[in-house]
């Protein structure tokens, strides 16, 4: 475990201090997997952390102990190993929702993040049927409701939505966006109206990378009474989140994306919100009073967690969030904001590279997704892979937002808080071969 | 030679540079339309029968977007089974499925005769989220053959 006060003997980071040489290699000595080498030993450069981030050895170790010593089944059973079990469960609740600003009750365990936007879009079908009884009345859509996204959105966040304005009548409206990919704010008061029943937008596109202006979006929501669902999956591992003062009604994350495993994620959702939604998936652990008529449900966030849990991705993902915390966050984002610096001038100095989202370093996760003229995503992809450099090609599950940026397909590096300046320098030396490669410059124009 | 140069045969970069049957021809006996949703690549393909003793392969022509294997594929797909009778094309496209299955050890000399151009895909069967680029054009050409036999036997039986 690496925190910050150690190696550096210093007080915890906070402001905008970045990572020391020293403090970014024991960083990175954390994730054993960033040390491996590929395609005929050459040293991995990993820039697909906002596909999936990798792991540090306190998450695997945190997986493991409770397979080891603490494994039983939670919230039932009196003997030890139970008691042990949902202390180490509750625990990791109360991490991540530490992490994000919330209370521990409010955070529901999800298998990820598209699992949590449909929990919100499924309980409010029910509720449209009538689910829920008065109190669930504020959810039910109908024909003359509108659910507003916007085209920035992955499909995790534009599906379910889609889903349910068919299910229930209601309309599905967008806010578009400028050709940088950040989000035409000036139609907000055209999109969004008293006929508007929920607003879903991430807080950090994963295309373009822009950091949204959430307090534009939430007040506007206020304005006109809808709930606000933020997809929040590239902004909680890199810039410090605080869900209250958002004052968004509910969250969506993975694990996997902040450190994390892979099978889990949460939905956070204000208590009230939480407490007057009725449940989606039904079954087990989910309830108070079940008799062969009917049956009453548990309070939050139990409700909305039927079934046997991915108990042991949880403590995982608790490992991880505190992990970050003892980073600290601004930490993270400062040394990240040099990451994106970097990263945008690599991309501007290979010529027949175009970059989708904005040039300028403001509001914007280390992320680029680019386009190389006359080279398909997949091809420039390989190249890179050729050089050991890992990023991602195809539409990274956005393909209304490359339909709107004019491309097909984009070949994105995103970076994480391990990520180096060299890493950087190996993409920008691997991107400029990718032209000449195929023909299209002689070698050394750059 | 690099495992990436071998994936980059010249002959692959100059189909995708120039390629064979681009461009949709009128008056086809049946169409297919395939994608690979995780890319978004995409081919539209027709085809033309000439009805001899068996029934053949006369025109395939083709419309898409996607990587260099993908259009490619497509491009020495049109020229290798122009010609060849609808049995003959359908082996060939069993042959090449072969052949991504290989992981780059190639096939039996008779069988890459049979594929000519196509054996210098075997490169691709060693990196395998490549290899559903190299089949797009050849699962869009099955689909089309098929729709095609069924129209004729729709026809046949009406008679």
């Amino acid at each position: 475990m690496t925190a910050i006060t150690d190696s550096a003997g210093a007080t915890p980071s906070s402001g905008d201090r970045t990572l020391s040489t020293s403090e970014l290699a024991a960083v990175r000595a954390d994730f054993p997997l960033l040390a491996r080498t590929v395609r005929g030993g050459r040293p991995l450069v990993y820039l697909d952390s906002a596909a999936t981030a990798q792991k540090p050895d306190v998450v695997l170790d945190a997986e493991q102990d409770f397979y080891l010593q603490r494994n039983a089944a939670v919230h039932r059973g009196a003997h030890q190993l139970a008691e042990e079990a949902t202390e180490a469960y509750e625990q990791a609740r109360h991490e991540v929702a530490e992490l994000v600003g919330v209370d521990d009750g409010e955070l529901v365990w999800t298998a990820n993040a598209t699992a949590a936007v449909n929990v919100v879009a499924y309980a409010m079908s029910n509720a449209s049927l009538g689910r829920g009884g008065a109190t669930a009345r504020r959810f039910a859509l109908g024909a003359g409701d509108e659910v507003v996204v916007t085209e920035a959105e992955h499909h995790a966040n534009i599906v379910p939505w889609q889903e349910l304005c068919a299910r229930t009548g209601a309309t599905l409206r967008w806010i578009g966006v400028h050709d940088d990919g950040r989000l035409r704010l000036d139609d907000l008061t055209n999109v969004v109206t008293e006929r508007t029943r929920v607003l879903a937008f991430s807080h950090a596109s994963n295309v373009t990378g822009a950091v949204t202006d959430v307090a534009a979006l939430v007040a506007r929501a206020r304005e006109v009474g809808a709930l606000t669902v933020l997809d929040a999956c590239q902004s909680v591992p890199h810039m410090p989140v605080d869900l209250h003062a958002l004052d968004v009604d509910f969250a969506a994350f993975s694990g996997h994306k902040m450190l994390g495993p892979t099978g889990v994620g949460a939905l956070y959702g204000r208590r009230e919100l939480l407490e007057a939604m009725p449940p989606v998936l039904t079954g087990g652990s989910m309830v108070e009073v079940v008799t062969m008529e009917t049956t009453t449900y548990a309070p939050p966030p139990q409700r909305f967690e039927a079934g046997s849990q991915m108990v042991a991705q949880a403590v995982g993902m608790g490992a991880a969030a505190r992990y970050l915390r003892e980073l600290g966050m601004e930490a993270v984002a400062a040394h990240e904001a040099e990451m994106t610096r970097l990263l945008l001038d690599a991309v501007a100095s290979v010529p027949g590279v175009r970059l989708l989202g904005p040039a300028d370093d403001r509001d914007r996760l280390a992320l680029v997704s680019f386009v190389v003229d006359g080279v398909h995503a997949h091809d420039v992809g390989q190249v890179l892979d050729d050089a050991g450099v890992a990023v991602r090609v195809g539409h990274h599950c956005a393909q209304p937002l490359h339909r709107r940026l004019g491309a097909a397909a984009s070949a994105r590096a995103s970076a994480a808080v391990y990520t180096t300046a060299e890493e950087v320098a190996a993409f920008a030396d691997a991107l400029a071969r990718v032209r000449p490669f195929f023909g299209l410059d002689r070698e050394g124009t750059r | 030679m690099s495992s990436m140069e071998q994936l980059y045969q010249q002959l692959i970069l100059d189909h995708a540079k120039d390629p064979h049957g681009k461009g949709l021809a009128e008056g086809h006996d049946a169409e297919s339309f395939q994608v690979n949703p995780t890319c978004g690549d995409e081919v539209r393909l027709r085809v033309h029968l000439a009805a001899a003793d068996a029934p053949t392969v006369d025109r395939v022509s083709w419309e898409g977007q996607g990587c260099s294997i993908s259009q490619a594929s497509v491009s020495v797909m049109s020229e290798l089974v122009t010609g060849a009778s609808v049995e003959e094309a359908e082996q060939l496209g069993e042959t090449f499925r072969a052949l991504m299955q290989s992981r780059g050890e190639g096939l039996d000399e008779a069988a890459e005769d049979r594929l000519g151009d196509a054996t210098a895909f075997t490169g691709v069967a060693k990196y395998p989220a490549r290899i559903k680029c190299a089949l797009l054009g050849w699962a869009a050409l099955r689909d089309a053959l098929v729709q095609a036999s069924a129209a004729t036997t729709k026809k046949e039986e009406e008679r």
